[in-house]
């Protein structure tokens, strides 16, 4: 068995060393549209890892992240409009700015539940767009027209353009959150996590904080997706209001469920399909290119209800059963 | 003020349509509004094509009827079973094709949805125009009809009974599959008659309904989700709120968010809704 | 004998735990039959299998000379057949009369009024509440509601699934006085699974005594009673 183990944790690791390989050398691979697309997906992982966080591992569920993206977003574009704070600072900024905001908003929401805590993340989703065309912000917000932002250059005087350098800031950023999500989730913080949303009166009794943990990780889920919306900022050079509707929310809903929610890798399979199955919707049907996409999503979900990445894990225990009956002969 | 109420009764026909498919299957059809949406498209065109108004109207309730079976049948039915998230997923992409298919047949110009209230009625005032006075009478016959059925028809019997207590529902013969699927065929009927009333307001377009669906589901929250009536009543209110937080306080722009904070800051207070039970949770 | 139910070598699992082992059982047209046993023999399991609920079932089940077994269990109890679960499975937010008149609910003849007062008649207790939200009724009404509320059926075989359970001695009695009136007055079968052997024998026909999921006794009541094995295990001496 431990045989089986350990050439399965070697596949494993070559496989993550492969798909990094992979994501290294992309920019120089194809096209610049594409890399674009390609910091797309990145982004949308880390904001899509932030709802599974938040709603696959600890049970809230959550339809108001695209308000804290919002945040996010305009943090990195208020702060590069208004100040002499360097592009790149501006997201670890956004970060705790939307950790805090998570955490506030964390706070009254653990008397809700279920389709309670749905009506009020979606009463955020809804009045993110709005507050931010409010007359009162227009200074600093740059009112229903919005912001218009330089995009970052390589530093060090690098030589790649600003499509490749951003896709490799987005990829630093991803990679050091995913790290960061498995060394949270894997160990005690993780299991108290998971404990709250399996057994919330059992995991209380067993002396968990329930109230400190469920705000936490509210916050924590904000932070992703705030880091999230600031790169968006700077990869798109442009925020204003109406790139922040209810629609967003439910996107990234999309793609965790796609993904599969409980998961870390499945961010990554749920940001694909949610940047490039549009497009490809698109090609299907000029007309009705969302009841292409409605479809491919109900197919899906007919398939594979527990995300693409309980497909993976069944593949996964096959092998392990074959492994395994291999090790006994 | 008034004309709060009347908006009022749209939300409470909503809020109505929304926990009866949550009793019985403890989800919230979030593609609701789109199918509200969809059947008032239908009615458009019968209208256009020549066909008196009432005619239509009953019409596009048979269809609404008949199409929610279908779809409960045909799409929910397959996933009944899976975790919620994925019947979430299910709807959502319902939703999507709904709003898609409607954009693609009807196209996205807004039109205009004839009201069958005469603007001269004598019924209008200067408080309440003659459609706003129709509205509310119509969602409150729709209302008084579906509380009637419930409580006094054997089939409405069955489909309470069905929705409580499906194990002991099947021990009486009652086949319940069929049940929930007259539920969603009913939510559907109830759903159109809104979308109907609504449209004449709001103007008819694929995205409509999107913020009724939400005034719906936040009334039907208010009223507590299992309490139909309560949740009637909720929609009622949120109609009201609308108003005075538009006229009041803070004008058409903000009214929405300022309506959705005061619904969450009164369910801060009261977690299972106005009339909800009391809740206590068993070790 | 003709067997209004029959259960030939019948086996009944929850997912991968198998509970019942190749039961073979009948019940006598018009007769009553009780099925004894321990807590956790297999009784329970037995029913359900009857009626198709929440078991994988093997082997042939006929009701009325009919194959049942695969069939929805709705489409069972069309055919005749009631079940009064364990837990009484009472409809708690409908009314004393709703959950008679749901009991009902697959009939289109027109006594179901009279019935309703034949079964008032039974069971005063119940006219009395008949508006009541029936989750406030006691434990004791709510058998009673449960067995009318099958009876509303008028099914040709009644199976009952621990009715002495949790109440009054005397209520058990009075309960089962009034089955033995409605079996000898309206020809309705009864499968009663019971814990309280004592009882079940009285008012039983024919007995089978059920053990980790196997029939290891059958026959006559009158045999059943007398059996060392079976006073000293259930009987109490």
């Amino acid at each position: 068995m431990a045989y089986a183990g350990l050439s399965l944790a070697i596949f494993r690791y070559v496989g993550i060393a492969a798909i990094l390989a992979v994501a290294c050398i992309l920019p120089f691979a194809v096209g610049g549209y594409r890399t674009s697309q390609f910091s797309q997906v990145l982004i949308y992982a880390i904001a899509v890892l932030g709802l599974n966080i938040l709603t696959g591992f600890n049970g809230q569920i959550s339809l108001g992240q695209g308000a804290f993206y919002g945040i996010g977003a305009y943090t990195t574009a208020i702060l590069l409009d208004k100040t002499a704070v360097p592009y790149w600072a501006t997201v670890p900024i956004a970060g705790v700015i939307c950790l805090a905001a998570g955490f506030l908003f964390g706070r009254p929401a653990l008397r809700f539940e279920g389709l309670y805590l749905a009506l009020a993340t979606l009463a955020l989703a809804v009045a993110t767009p709005q507050i931010l065309k409010f007359k009162g912000f227009d200074h600093w917000t740059g009112g229903v027209q919005g912001i218009h932002l330089d995009p970052p250059a390589a530093p060090f005087g690098l030589p790649l353009n600003t499509d490749r350098w951003t896709y490799y800031f987005c990829l630093i950023w991803t990679i050091a959150l995913f790290i960061l999500a498995r060394n949270l989730l894997g160990g005690r913080t993780g299991r108290a996590i998971i404990a709250i949303r399996d057994h919330p009166l059992a995991a209380a009794a067993m002396g968990v904080d329930t109230a400190l943990y469920k705000s936490l990780t509210f916050g924590v889920s904000a932070m992703y997706t705030g880091i999230a919306g600031a790169l968006g900022a700077l990869l798109s050079a442009y925020v204003s209001p109406d790139s922040f509707p209810v629609f967003l929310s439910i996107k990234f809903l999309v793609g965790s469920v796609v993904g599969g929610i409980v998961s870390i890798s499945g961010a990554f399979i749920g940001a694909l399909f949610i940047e490039f199955t549009p497009n490809f919707a698109d090609q299907i049907s000029k007309a009705a290119p969302d009841a292409i996409f409605g479809m491919f999503l109900i197919g899906l979900m007919y398939l594979m209800p527990r995300g693409l990445i309980g497909v993976f894990d069944l593949i996964g225990v096959q092998l392990r059963r074959v492994a395994f009956t291999k090790r006994q002969k | 003020m008034l004309s709060g109420l009347a908006n009022g009764g749209i939300y409470a026909s909503v809020a109505l349509a929304l926990v009866m498919i949550y009793q019985a299957t403890h989800h919230v059809n979030f593609a609701q509004g789109e199918m509200a949406m969809f059947s008032t498209y239908i009615a458009w065109a019968m209208i256009d094509a020549g066909f008196p108004y009432w005619a239509a109207f009953g019409l596009t309730l048979v269809f609404s009827f008949m199409a929610g079976v279908a779809i409960e049948r045909i799409i929910v039915r397959p996933v009944e079973r899976a975790p919620v998230l994925t019947i979430v997923g299910v709807f959502i992409g319902l939703l999507l094709i709904l709003n898609s298919l409607a954009g693609w047949i009807f196209s996205y110009t807004i039109k205009s949805f004839p009201s069958p209230f005469p603007s001269t009625a004598w019924y209008g005032s200067k408080y309440m125009s003659s459609h706003e006075v129709g509205m509310i009478v119509v969602t409150l016959t729709v209302l008084i009809l579906v509380f009637i059925f419930f409580r006094f028809t054997p089939l409405g019997l069955a489909m309470r009974a069905a929705a409580q207590n499906p194990v002991s529902s099947r021990l009486v013969g009652i086949r319940v599959g069929w049940m929930l699927a007259f539920g969603w065929g009913l939510a559907g009927a109830i759903g159109a008659v809104a979308g109907m009333m609504a449209a004449p307001i709001v103007y008819l377009d694929p995205n409509m309904m999107s913020g009724i669906l939400l005034y719906g589901f936040a009334g039907a929250l208010l009223g507590g989700i299992n309490n139909p009536w309560g949740a009637a009543l909720g929609g009622f209110f949120v109609g009201f709120l609308e108003n005075i937080a538009g006229a009041y306080v803070v004008g058409t722009e903000l009214k929405l968010s300022v309506a959705l904070a005061i619904i969450v800051g009164v369910l801060v207070f009261k977690p299972a809704g106005l009339f909800g039970p009391t809740l206590v949770a068993r070790v | 004998m003709t067997a209004i139910l029959e259960l030939c070598n019948v086996d009944a699992a929850y997912g991968a735990t198998q509970i019942l082992e190749a039961v073979d059982l009948a019940v006598e047209a018009r007769g009553i039959t009780t099925l004894l046993g321990a807590n956790g023999a297999g009784k329970t399991t037995t029913l359900r299998a009857i009626c198709n609920m929440m078991v994988r079932v093997s082997g042939e089940i006929r009701f009325d000379g009919e194959r049942i077994d695969g069939k929805a269990t709705e489409e069972i109890v069309r055919l005749g057949v009631a079940h009064v679960p364990d837990g009484r499975g009472t409809f708690l937010d409908l009314t004393v009369e709703e959950n008679l008149r749901i009991g009902a609910y697959t009939r289109r003849d027109k006594r179901i009024a009279a019935d309703l007062d034949q079964l008032y008649g039974y069971f005063p207790c119940l006219k009395e509440r008949r508006r009541q939200q029936a989750g406030t009724l006691s434990g004791g009404e709510q058998q009673m509601l449960a067995i009318s509320r099958a009876l509303m059926l008028r099914p040709k075989l009644l199976l009952l699934d621990e009715l002495s359970f949790g109440l009054a001695p005397l209520v058990v009695q009075e309960i089962f006085r009034i089955l033995h009136t409605i079996n000898r007055n309206e020809g309705v079968s009864m499968l009663l699974v019971e814990q309280n052997a004592n009882i079940a024998l009285e008012l039983a026909d024919h007995a089978y005594l059920i053990e980790t999921g196997r029939i290891v006794m059958a026959g006559p009541t009158a045999i059943i009673a007398c059996e060392d094995t079976v006073r000293r295990a259930y009987l109490g001496y």
